[in-house]
Parts: structure tokens; sequence; C-alpha cells
């Protein structure tokens, strides 16, 4: 490091620096000790490497070739079929949308929760609020099947208390996929919400109203300011969660209109096209990837 | 007499069962440093509290401005409060902090902006304006909670121990310029502790507390010479404590102590040496007798004394405090 | 101000958990139906859609699938998390935070994706589709949940005690098994049970990767192409039943260990 420093003689005999032990039947020479990591660590590398890794180089490699030959066709296709990108901005509208209502439902929930829920049955409201996500997912989307279906149990209240001359389309539409995303995207927005409610020094509070804020004030520039955190990691997920699942808009949005997740799924089954499943597969990882980075970016300049 | 700009009136408090004030009363002065000195659970902080409005006292009055807040929150009364750990608001620029109490108020932006300047040029952090309080270190950091406080000019400012979280070296640091601040603006300041020598350092009216009660109140030095109950004998500064015959305890002043028989003094009895503690610029001796007595005495670094020696504890009649316990 | 806040709250609460609950009282209720379908009217109840669920081969063997499936994977991917989380806090070496971002790299990938690679992959190389493809790809989902949770747990404050062992003449595998492994065991457990969960409720991935023999959640999704039926419903019901009573005792096991 810096010339002025005197070399210790004895540096190689003593323990690497950063190993802590001090044991008498563990290794001391560094050669010895960096292969006890690797033992470690290995079985866990490998496992990925070859199961995740490759998978995504077999798949890139997959998504530029057709009929022998590479080719950039099957990205083409992508941007030149219309029903193709079509289920990209699909599954983007959708998404945003689910976002966006998640969160407005989520917020004052997750602050009922956390304010005006007494302490000792708060992890009970929690817990009631996530055991029916204890469901098959399967199952949970059939079951809004059932809720939204033409005879269901929607339709049957709404014409029933004669608010509907007729029973509506609910199932097998946008709307239902979109409600039943917002189904399990509440509750998770409401859990990370609650958990940066619940985190916030009472100090802050305390401090704002002693200065002359009144009640909502405290709320708008105190406590939304400082919960956005929690509401930007909720999005997120959902955002990730929901733009690359297949089970809730098969189920419940019919085939009028495909989502990314849908068309994918189409070329393996139908089709057998994996080149072109691959080369989707792709493009959704690279939009999910643009989202991470813009969310991580955000997080850095939050943070300094 | 100038009226008293605070008035606490008989105030008892419980949490449950458990009584934490006792049937307080006290006055505060305008322009005042008051401190509130006492242990943990003594029931400084909660009085503390009640004065800010954070709680409403289970019995007692509070007068502020001679008028009667006691139900009033904390916005509605003339006090600001700085607390332990600061509470800065961590997404706010330290302007945007300093402007906040201006800003509840209605106060348009250029005059915030132009007052909170002033104030933290008051609280010497000229070049603050613009930061984030997470840039700040500890003790820019308390500044800034004070000079939150400041901006709105409360009657009284009220603080929560807010030198605990700071070295020692920075801490008599901040004494001096909590001093000093006081000072220049005139605010009565409040200020809680469980530190004797902040206590000492800061205030021109003390007020030990123990167990809900005031022990002893008034100005330092006379809190320290003669203190008025056991209490405050051993917890503002230390002593040695003698009984009197049945008529209650006597108190000696380490300083007050010498270890052999000097002209003009008594005698108090015999001792050996059991410790010795460098302290720098003197040592601080623990004596004791065949039957137990302690003695505590300061001397100067120099003097040559050890474990075991035998010593003459002694002081002039003049130096002895009497107590009733 | 305060009672008018309390009650909007009170009722705003009260309709989140009506949304929330909705589709699961849906479900069960209508899996006691008499009658062939599960929609309105309630023409209960009837076990009769228990029966035949569990008569049902297809379906139990499917269920015994799910569960071997989900206890290899997750046993798996507890034992790799572990031995890497522990050999990446003991030691530092050059290029390990890399390392660590590439083990909890599959977090951040959707399971259809990792379901399509991993299709991809096993096809060119001429594996066919089965349950333990399947088991594959669940270790691959699961393995970055192990790894992150076991790892969080080796603080600073595990490796002092760690060293403190070695420092009284304990040898490595005594570190093993007298201090590290009673010390992290609600962290494993945590991640097995995680895991678990996930793997148990799986769906793209075991989809993609097993062809005749396959678990629940793919089997539950072929009884949904004959529409709507209460044994879908008795089945989902089930299934919810065992999760409801596995998170009790996953609770009952955490608050016995600690008060907290």
């Amino acid at each position: 490091m810096s010339s002025g420093v005197k070399l210790n003689p004895l540096a190689p005999l003593l323990p690497h620096h950063a190993a802590h032990d001090g044991s008498p039947s563990s290794p001391r020479s560094r050669g010895a000790r960096t292969v006890q990591q690797w033992a470690l660590v290995s079985p866990a590398l490998f496992w990925t490497i070859a199961f995740f890794v490759l998978p995504f180089l077999a798949m890139g490699f997959l998504s530029v070739t057709s009929e022998g030959g590479l080719t950039l066709s099957n990205y083409a296709q992508f941007f030149t079929n219309p029903s193709y990108y079509r289920a990209m901005t699909n599954s983007l509208e959708v998404t945003a949308m689910v976002t966006v209502i998640s969160i407005l439902l989520a917020y004052p929930f997750a602050w009922i929760l956390a304010e005006q829920v007494p302490e000792r049955w708060q992890r009970l409201a929690l817990l009631l609020a996530v055991l029916p996500f204890w469901t098959s997912y399967v199952v949970r989307s059939y079951s809004w099947l059932l809720v939204l279906a033409e005879q269901g149990v929607v339709n049957d209240a709404l014409t029933g208390t004669g608010i509907l001359a007729e029973p509506v389309q609910l199932a097998n539409t946008r709307a239902a996929t979109v409600i039943g995303f917002v189904h399990f995207f509440v509750m998770l927005l409401t859990l990370t919400i609650f958990a940066n409610l619940k985190q916030l020094s009472p100090s802050y509070r305390k401090a704002a109203a002693d200065l002359g804020a009144g009640p909502l004030q405290v709320f708008i520039h105190v406590i939304l300011p400082l919960t956005i955190p929690g509401i930007m990691v909720g999005a997120f997920l959902t955002f990730v969660l929901a733009i690359g699942d297949y089970i809730t808009p098969q189920i419940l949005g019919g085939n009028n209109e495909l989502l990314m997740p849908q068309l994918i799924m189409l070329q393996i089954g139908r089709r057998g096209d994996f080149p072109l499943a691959s080369a989707l597969s792709l493009i959704l990882m690279g939009v999910v990837t643009i989202a991470y980075i813009a969310c991580a970016r955000w997080l850095k300049i939050e943070r300094a | 007499m100038t009226k008293a700009l605070v008035e606490m009136k008989n105030i008892s408090h419980r949490f449950g069962a458990a009584e934490v004030l006792a049937d307080v009363s006290l006055a505060i002065a305008p322009g005042s440093y008051t401190v509130l000195l006492g242990p943990s659970g003594s029931g400084k902080t909660t009085l503390l509290s009640i004065l800010g409005g954070f709680l409403v006292p289970s019995q007692g009055k509070v007068f502020i401005l001679g008028q009667d807040c006691t139900m009033l929150p904390p916005a509605g009364r003339p006090t600001v409060t700085v607390f332990q750990d600061y509470a800065l608001f961590p997404h706010m620029s330290v302007g945007g902090n300093v402007g906040f109490g201006l800003r509840m108020r209605g106060v348009a932006r250029g005059e915030r902006e132009r007052r909170a300047r002033e104030v933290l040029d008051v609280v010497g952090l000229p070049e603050a304006y613009g930061k984030r309080p997470h840039q700040l270190s500890g003790g820019q950091r308390q500044r800034v909670a004070l000079a939150r406080a400041l901006v709105v000019e409360p009657a009284v400012l009220l603080l929560d121990e807010p030198l605990g979280a700071l070295d020692l070296k920075l801490r008599r640091q901040m004494q001096e310029e909590l001093k000093a601040i006081q000072q220049r603006v005139g605010t009565a300041f409040i200020h809680v502790t469980h530190d004797q020598e902040e206590a000492m350092a800061l205030a021109d009216h003390c007020v030990v507390i123990n167990r809900g009660r005031i022990e002893d109140e008034g100005p330092p030095e006379r809190v320290y010479a003669r203190p008025a109950t056991r209490f405050t004998a051993t917890f503002m500064g230390e002593s040695t404590l003698l009984p009197n015959a049945g008529k209650g305890t006597l108190a000696i002043r380490p300083e007050h102590l010498r270890l052999s028989r000097e002209p003009g003094t008594m005698r108090l009895g015999e001792a050996r040496v059991t410790a010795v503690i460098f302290q720098g610029g003197f040592k601080r001796i623990v004596a004791e007798s065949m039957d137990g007595q302690l003695f505590i005495a300061k001397v100067p670094a120099e003097t040559n004394i050890a474990l075991g020696d035998k010593v003459t504890p002694s002081c002039r009649a003049e130096d002895l405090i009497h107590l009733e316990r | 101000m305060r009672g008018p806040m309390k009650l909007l709250s009170a009722v705003y609460a009260a309709a989140i958990y009506l949304f929330i609950f909705l589709p699961v009282i849906v479900l069960v209720v209508f899996s006691l139906q008499s009658t062939a379908f599960p929609i309105p009217p309630f023409t209960g109840p009837s076990l009769r859609w228990y029966e035949a669920v569990l008569g049902d081969t297809r379906l139990t063997s499917a269920l015994m699938n799910s569960l071997l499936v989900a206890a290899l994977s997750s046993f798996l991917a507890a034992a790799l998390g572990f031995l890497a989380a522990w050999g990446f806090a003991r030691f530092v070496l050059p290029g390990s935070a890399i390392l660590r971002g590439l083990i909890t790299l599959p977090l951040t990938v959707s399971y259809l994706i990792i379901g399509m690679g991993l299709l991809v992959l096993f096809n060119w190389a001429g594996l066919p589709k089965s349950l333990m493809a399947a088991g594959i790809g669940h270790v691959v989902i699961n393995l970055p949940l192990c790894f992150a949770i076991i790892y969080s747990q080796m603080g600073d404050h595990q490796i002092n005690i760690e060293r403190a062992a070695r420092d009284l003449g304990a040898r490595e595998w005594q570190v093993l098994l007298m201090v590290t492994l009673p010390i992290m065991w609600p962290a494993i457990f945590a991640s097995l049970f995680l895991s678990m969960t996930f793997s148990w409720d799986e769906f793209v991935i075991s989809f993609l990767l097993t062809r005749f023999d396959t678990t629940l959640p793919v089997e539950i999704w072929n009884l949904l192409r004959s529409g709507l039926n209460p044994k879908t419903n008795a089945v989902g019901s089930l299934v919810f039943g065992v999760s409801v009573l596995l998170a009790i005792a996953f609770e009952l096991v955490l608050l016995r260990r600690k008060p907290s």
C-alpha cells in the first residue's frame, strides 16, 4: 500500500487477515482456506450456472436461429406483427392499471391497520388479510371466475337486488384480469406499506404537530413522503410479478386479448415454435430488467 | 419580582398504577435557563412532556404566560420541544426542516427562507440551508433541531436530553454553545438531563427531581454548596455522609475533605485508603474507617498517596452541610 | 373528527376484507354444492365432491407428487443455500459480491422465463419432461431465497460466536453441529418452509416440465378444462385447508420457540 509502511517479514506465516478462526484443525495457509470456501460455495454456484445461466444462453442462442442459419427474424416478427407487440402493450397497460389501483386501495388499508387497529390485534389483522392467499394460485383464479361468471355471485347479487336488469359479462374480460391481479397485489402492497409505516419514528409526528401541523398536514408533509419507499418496493414487485404471470390472464381474461405470457405459451403449445418463444421471453426479460434498473437507480438517488 | 413565565401547580401524574409525579409545583422566570436534573425514572421527562402538551397530567395545572394551557395540544401552546433523537424530517432539506413551523403558520416562502437563514446563522450553521440531514454530523443535526424550534419564536423552548447522543468533547462544546445561544436569543430554556455536570454548566435555575418529587431547586452554586436533601448531596456531585447523632446527616464535599489534621479543621475519624483513582488534574481518594464509614476526597494529582495508607479525614466546621435526614 | 374517522375506517377495512375473502368463501361454500354447478343457488350441503376428489386417483397421485417434489427440492435448496451462505459469511474472497449477486439473481426473473429456459435446455439435451425436471426448476427458484434468508442471519455476531467456539478448542465439525446449526435453525426452518410453500403451489414450471406424472396445481388446471366443476372447488378447499393447518403449525412452532 503506502510506500512508507514497513512490511512485516512474518506476514506470509500469519493467518489470513480476513479469515476468522483460531481453531487448531482449520487450514492456516491462504490456499487451503480458499479451497474450503470454494468447496462450500460451488454446489450452489454450479446449480445456478447449470440450471439458470445455461438455459438463458440456450434461449439466447435459440432466439436467433430459425430453420438453419442465424437470423434476427424472431425479434423482427415481434416488432412487425401487430398482434405480437400488442400483447406487450396490453401487458404494460394492464400492469400499470393494476399497480395504480392496488396502491390506491392498499394505502388506506395499511394505514388503518397500522394506526387504528390496537397494537395487540395488528398481527392477527395482518394474518387474516394474508390467509385467503394460502389457497393455490390456480384455485384462487378459478374462484374469481366463479365469482364473476354470468350466473356467478356478483351478477346474482346485482340482478337479484334489481341494480341490473340483466347479468353483465365480467369474466373473460380485461377487467376480470385486473380484478384478479388487484386481489393479490392489494395484499402485497398492504404488507410493504404497513411495514414502512410501523418503522417510522413517532418523534416525526410529534415534532410536526408541535410546530403547528394539523393531522392532515402531518400526513401530507411527513407521513406520505416517508412511506414512498414502501410504496415503491410494493409497486416494483407488483410490476415484475404481474407482467410475467400466465395464470390470471389465461383463466380470467379469456382469449379475446392476449398478454405477453399467454403469447409466449402459445408459441410452445400449439405451434411448437421454440425460437420465437425464446425471443419473446427475452424481450419480456428485457422490459423487466429496464424496470429493475430504473428502480435501483431511483433507490440510489433517494439514498444519496 | 418579574411574573413567572411558566407556572406548574400541583402536578401529579399516574401511568396505570404507578405514580410518576407527585404534587410538583414549579415556576419558571422569563429568559432563564432551567435544568431539570434527575436519574432515569425520576419523572423529569414526564414533566417536560406535560409542559410541552404531549401529556395531560392526572392532576394539576400548567400556566404559560398567565394562560391555563393544561388541556391545550402542543401546537396550541407557545412552547416548542427539541426531541432526544432530533426528529429532523429526513426527506426535507435543512432549510425545509427549519422553515416547517413557519410554513404551518402560513408564512410566505421568501420570508420563510430569510428567517430560516437568519436563525441558522445564530446557531452557527450558515452554510447548511440546502443540505440534507443525513449529510450532517450529530452536533450539526442538533443545531438544526434547535434552529427549527427557535425560528418560530416560542415563549419557552423545551429540550429533552439534547446532548445525550454526543461524545464528551462535543457535548462540552455544545453546552457552551447552547448557553450562548440562549443568552443571545433570550428565550426561556427548560432542559432535561441526568448529567449533573451539564446541569451545573448550563443552569441559572437548577431543579433536582427524584421519584416524582422536587428534591431541591435554586442556582447551581447554592444547590451544590448547600444541598437541601441527602439525595441532592449525592446526586449533584459526590459527598461524604456522616450520621449526626440523631439530628440527621452531615455531608462534606470531596474538595473540602482533608486527609490529615490541619490547623482550623476538625478531625472526623481514622481511615485506610481503599482506592486511588487518577483523574488527570486531581486524584479521587476513597478511604474506609474500621466501622465501615466511607470518606471521599479530592486531592491534587501530585499528592503522594497509595492504597493502604492511613489517613485522618478532617474538614473545617463551615464546610459541614447539615441535612434533615 | 375522531368518531366519523373511526367509522369510515371500520367500513373501509371491512370492505377490503370482504374483497379479500370473497373468492375463498365462494370456493368453500360451493364445494359443498349437491348439484353439478358451483354457482348460485346453493343446493347443499353435500360432501359428494370431496368423495369424488378423494376417489380420483389422478388427483391423489398428483397430490403425492406435489409433496414429493416440494419436500425434495426444498431440502436441496436449503442445503445448497446454507452451504453457500456459510462459505460466503466465513471467508472474504475477491469477487464474492458478484457471486452472491449471481446466486440471488433468479429472484428477479419470472417463473415463466425460468421454466422456458429449462424447457429449451432439456429439449436440446434430450432430457424428457418429468417430475425431476420440475424439481430441478423448483430448486432454481428456491435456492436464492434460502441463500438470502440464511445469509442475512450470518452477521458479524454469528461470526464472533463461531470464533469464540474455535478459540475454546472446538473443531470445524463441532462448531457446525454444536454452534452454527442450532443458532441458525430458525432461518433454515423458515427457508425450508417458504420453499415448500412456493414449490407446493407452483404452476408454470411444473406445467412446462412435466408430462404424465404431474403436480397438483397442473392437475387442477386440467380439471379446469372441463369447465366450472364443484370437484375443483373441493380439491381447492382441501388444499386451502391443508395450507391453513400448516400455517398454524408454523406459527405455533415459532411462538413456542421465541416468546415475542
